[in-house]
């Protein structure tokens, strides 16, 4: 299959995927089935295009004009290809962990629930390959639409409120905030295409305006998470813990801080950018935002919300790196996606199979849960490990490079940040770790052994994938410096 | 010329303010049906009055006749006369069903029933 | 010869066809007769559209009367574009009717219903394609005499009242036009549209052109429902039948913002309108207000179907915030929505009508769950409320990123805030509809699990489908909105 044909598969795959099992929705394991089919197809679809991504081709797609002069077109590039990798790699985890977590909990609306997970992945695959503002925003604004089934999946007064919250401050970011970013930048620039080196250089906006214009950016992405427009994260949590798994450790917040960085690399150019000094003000409010949120994580009773705050502190580690404007940390951002996607979905996972086998969600429940739940509570472990960036955890090499540009950027603040968000990570993971191995558990609870299979298998294979990938970083690592131009 | 030769206009401007205030202050459904008949007969007088030259006579291709009155208002006017007579034949046949549906034709004693029984069929 | 004939024919065919639908009397003939006719009205539009695409304005002397002495039928850019969508919606309606109708009139009254529909549908092309002013009245008052009937038609006793009122707003409203109309013939001396154009420059600034402008101003907006001459609006939509409701939201008040832009731009020109008066601050001005209050308002409404008139407000305030920009991306934006709201509100009511033959009423408490017993008509009504947003992938958004462009390029950029800001009030009484349909269980008054009849849903849907494929492909629309907005700036009609 040609290139174009590949990037075409990627995104028809899970979108015909989601309409064959809404028609198998009457047999559970025929629709299941096709879950793991469409998933495994597109990973080999996006698997496919990677060589040619490596070698330095940038496969493209037009599909149509949508406006005089924009088009709905995509172009495959280093940053893309790897978010798509993660993406589409982990749907097929995910896949694996939801059957065993939709049928151990007995859910209702399971059809509705795999079809909107589909389709929420066709939206990440165009996000992922968009080759233009306006495409990428279509798939955004699809994205943020699927996904509130998927959070409001419950129908009861506790969804309903989150999903408000999710959908409000999602829409209410992107419709008022971004949309005209967008357009501005079409009235200004004349195109709407990524182009490295950005694309406004030459429009003529002084440097508050760009700045101004940088702005509506960040904070109409709001996936990205920035304080103040992170509520919807912890929000989002109302929903099954699949959900939260992939779309709020994975797409979703990815996709938000995968547009932050396609924006300042190439809309605005990191030259641009760092010459009439429109962004400094960004390092501020990434590293406010990192700091907040792991003190809020370090208080939060219950699991999910300190594994939601923890990720908005994790994006903004994004955003902050991706704000020093040197090359090294741009491709620490770029790696950090998929470190951090590996090492949080893991966490998740684990959270998820406490749920299901204990019905525990508070941090304090969780005295002596590792020795009754070993392989849960290790990949728990592992993926704390990452988070906080201990060696040889996949977290430590995207920290370690985001230490290298900050030094290199000689931004003695965000070191600082850096090293004090290590510490508060630290902080509130490990003793969740102590109190599962070493604590007993409380007198008087049943026995209970470890989660289902399907779920067990998920979250080793993260597990292990978060410690594999120091050592097999050769694809990633490549990627990452090629977004960043080295 | 003077403020007085134009008593045309003048008159104009009298049955259009009287009948848009007879639409807005009566609340009989009928009496608006006038209001709004009088208000209309002012545009037929605005049209037809100045089509009427001084000294003009018919449009008679002949010698005798020189000057011609516009006859195009006139053809205006009875258009607008017939819309104006539709107009009013279809409010009252309204408002003949309004009297068989509520038992009255006073439009606050219509919505006082609306409000007290919405549902009505 | 029927090509020849076309503009002529495309009025005068729907016309005919009343009186022989009322000798007819038979109501499945008379819904074929409607039908058809609706078809044809359809075909010869796009016809027409295709020819001024290819060769320019097409220009017919009605009785061979050369104009400006005779009534000319003129067919433009943007005459075109109208007529397009007028014809199309009424092309939909039409099968729609025939299950609502019969559900909804009592069965001896049917056949009234459709000459009636004829009618309207007559006034309104002849509207769109005519030359002559006062020509223009009389169609205008062909379609709006049959609207009052119309809406009389409507199941609910209020109906009548609604009706009444409608009828007395729309005559002042027809009358003042008409007022407006005379005092441009006492200067100029002549009706037509394009005659007058030529002569009016000279007189500019004369009081009794003034005051035409106002008289027809005041006139129209009446007729196209802009705050705060908007009050028979809510009534009127939600208590005539279902096909009423959805075939005049989606026409009547867009072939009154067609007049507006025609007078505007067309016959007083913009150097004197957006020039010398004050009028894109007027129309600025209100235009906010419409958005902003009829969107709150729709936000608290009980009824479904009043939520959506009351949206219609709004979304006309949108359409008449474009032509107050007077930009070229505004003139776009304004007429690129009132096709693109055209068809989403059509799209909308058409739904909603199933709701009422299912529910009988489109109460929200009836509506708790219809997820779950009418899934094609749920969806329908999340897809066409998308668009009413303005989510990118349907029509609305086409219409919102003009709407935005235009106000940024004017450096407005507090109206493109206010833009944006208030289509997040769009989201959240769709989402009301969103909530009630998905997140809550069927309740007792919920109707039983059952579709529409297909009658209903496939017209219905072709509107939907539309609503997406004109997010997607625009290159009508667009093409459409941008040719008439140029030769609306251009200056001659």
């Amino acid at each position: 299959m040609s290139a174009a044909q590949l990037i075409a598969a990627a995104l028809l795959v899970p979108a015909a995927g989601a309409g064959l099992l809404a028609l198998a929705g009457r047999r559970p394991n025929l629709r299941e089935a096709v879950t793991l089919v469409a998933a495994a197809l597109l990973f080999a679809c996006v698997v496919a295009l990677a060589p040619p991504v490596l070698a330095g081709a940038r496969p493209q797609l037009f599909a149509l004009e949508l406006l005089p002069g924009i088009a709905l077109g995509f172009r495959v590039e280093p940053l893309g290809m790897l978010f798509a990798l993660v993406a589409s790699g982990l749907w097929i985890v995910n896949s694996l962990y939801s059957i065993g977590y939709m049928r151990a909990n007995g859910e209702p609306h399971q059809t509705r629930f795999y079809a909107c997970f589909a389709l929420a992945l066709a939206a990440t695959m165009g996000i992922a390959f968009a080759a233009n503002l306006l495409t990428l925003f279509l798939f955004y604004e699809m994205l943020t639409l699927v996904t509130w089934p998927l959070v409001t999946h419950h129908g009861d007064d506790e969804a309903r409120a989150g999903g408000r919250v999710y959908l409000g401050l999602l829409l209410g970011t992107s419709i008022v905030l971004l949309l005209p970013a967008i357009i501005a930048t079409w009235a200004y620039a004349g195109t709407l295409e990524f182009a490295p080196g950005g694309i406004l250089r030459d429009a003529g906006l002084s440097g508050p305006a760009l700045g101004g214009l940088l702005a509506l950016y960040v904070f109409g992405i709001g996936k990205a998470a920035l304080m103040p427009v992170h509520r919807w994260l912890p929000a989002a949590m109302v929903a099954p813990t699949p959900v939260s798994a992939l779309l709020h450790a994975v797409a979703v917040v990815k996709a938000g801080v995968f547009a932050v960085l396609k924006v300042i690399l190439y809309v605005f150019g990191v030259e641009a950018l760092a010459g009439v000094r429109a962004s400094d003000w960004l390092p501020a409010v990434a590293g406010f935002t990192v700091i907040a949120a792991s003190i809020v994580a370090l208080h939060a009773d219950n699991l999910k919300r300190r594994l939601a705050y923890s990720t908005v502190s994790q994006l903004s580690y994004v955003v902050l790196s991706a704000s020093l404007l040197v090359p090294l940390s741009a491709a620490a951002a770029a790696l950090h996606i998929a470190a951090h996607a590996l090492g949080k979905i893991t966490l998740f996972f684990a959270a998820g199979a406490i749920y299901t086998v204990t019905g525990k969600t508070e941090v304090s429940q969780l005295d002596g849960v590792g020795r009754r739940m070993p392989w849960t509570m290790g990949a728990f472990a592992v993926g704390a490990l990452s988070l906080i960036g201990i060696p040889p955890a996949a977290g430590f090499l995207s920290k370690w490079l985001m230490f290298q540009g900050a030094a290199a950027a000689g931004h003695w603040p965000a070191l600082v940040v850096l090293g004090a968000s290590t510490l508060l990570n630290a902080a509130y993971f490990l003793p969740i770790v102590h109190a599962a191995f070493l604590r007993a558990p409380p007198a008087g609870e049943p026995g209970h052994g470890e989660a289902p299979w399907t779920m067990v298998a998920a979250l080793t294979a993260t597990a292990a994938a978060t410690l594999a990938l120091p050592f097999a970083a050769a694809v990633p690592l490549a990627l990452a410096r090629a977004t960043a131009g080295l | 010329m003077s403020v007085a030769s134009h008593y045309s206009y003048w008159i104009t401007v009298l049955l259009m303010t009287a009948g848009l205030y007879i639409v807005i202050a009566r609340g009989n459904l009928v009496k608006k049906l006038i209001g709004l008949a009088i208000f209309q007969t002012s545009v037929y007088l605005l049209y037809i009055a100045p089509g009427k030259l001084i000294g003009g006579t018919a449009p008679i291709v002949a010698e005798a006749f020189k000057l011609y009155s516009n006859p195009l208002p006139h053809v205006l006017i009875l258009t607008a006369i017939v819309v104006g007579v539709a107009t009013l034949a279809l409010g009252l046949a309204i408002t003949v069903r309004v009297r068989e549906t509520y038992g009255s034709i006073e439009e606050d004693e219509i919505l006082a029933a609306d409000r007290d029984d919405p549902d009505g069929a | 010869m029927i090509l020849e004939h076309l503009p002529a024919l495309q009025v005068t065919v729907p016309l005919a066809a009343a009186p022989l639908i009322v000798l007819v009397r038979q109501s499945t003939v008379a819904w074929g007769v409607a039908t058809a006719v609706s078809w044809f009205a359809f075909a010869a539009a796009l016809l027409l559209a295709t020819q001024v695409a290819g060769g320019g304005p097409v220009s017919y002397a009605l009785g061979s009367w050369p104009p400006p002495w005779g009534i000319e039928y003129r067919v433009d850019a943007l005459s075109a574009f109208v007529l397009v969508l007028v014809s199309g919606v009424a092309a939909v309606v039409a099968p729609f009717a025939w299950r609502s109708v019969a559900a909804e009139l009592p069965r001896d009254r049917v056949y009234l219903f459709y000459a009636l529909y004829c009618l309207c549908l007559a006034g309104l092309l002849g509207m769109t394609i005519t030359g002559d002013a006062f020509n223009l009245f009389v169609f205008m008052e062909i379609s709006s005499l049959a609207s009052y009937v119309l809406i009389a038609l409507g199941r609910h006793r209020r109906a009548l009242l609604a009706a009444y009122q409608y009828l007395i707003l729309g005559t002042i409203g027809a009358t003042f036009y008409v007022i407006g109309v005379g005092l441009l013939y006492l200067m100029t001396g002549t009706l037509n549209l394009a005659d007058m154009a030529a002569r009016l420059p000279a007189l500019a600034g004369t009081r009794p052109v003034l005051a035409a402008l106002a008289f027809i101003t005041v006139g129209v907006s009446l007729k196209l429902a802009l705050f705060p001459l908007h009050l028979w609006l809510p009534n009127a939509y939600a208590y005539a039948p279902s096909a009423v409701t959805a075939f005049l939201a989606a026409t009547a008040t867009k072939v009154s913002v067609y007049i507006l832009l025609r007078f505007y731009f067309g016959v007083f020109g913009a150097r004197l309108v957006v020039g010398e008066l004050p009028m894109p601050e007027i129309l600025l001005a209100l235009s906010i207000l419409a958005i902003v209050t009829a969107s709150l308002v729709a936000l608290w409404q009980a009824d479904l179907k009043r939520l959506l008139a009351y949206s219609s407000v709004a979304q006309i305030g949108y359409i008449t915030l474009g032509v107050g920009m007077a930009s070229r991306d505004g003139l776009t934006a304004a007429v690129v929505h009132l096709f693109n709201h055209g068809i989403t509100k059509g799209a909308l009511f058409l739904l909603v009508g199933g709701i009422a033959l299912r529910a009988g009423r489109a109460g929200f408490e009836r509506l708790q769950g219809l997820g779950q017993v009418m899934p094609l008509t749920s969806l329908g009504i999340v897809l066409a409320g998308l668009s009413l947003i303005g989510v990118p992938g349907t029509a609305g958004f086409i219409s919102k990123w003009y709407l935005v462009l235009g106000a940024i390029e004017a450096e407005r950029w507090w109206l493109a805030a206010l833009v944006v800001a208030t289509s997040l009030i769009a989201v959240a009484y769709v989402w009301r509809f969103v909530e009630a349909a998905y997140l809550a269980p069927p309740g007792a008054a919920t109707p039983q699990p059952g579709e529409a009849p297909r009658a209903m849903l496939v017209p219905a849907w072709l509107l939907v489908a539309a609503c997406i494929w004109f997010g997607l492909d625009t290159s009508f629309t667009v093409r459409g909105a941008r040719s008439a907005a140029l030769l609306l700036l251009g200056g001659a009609p």
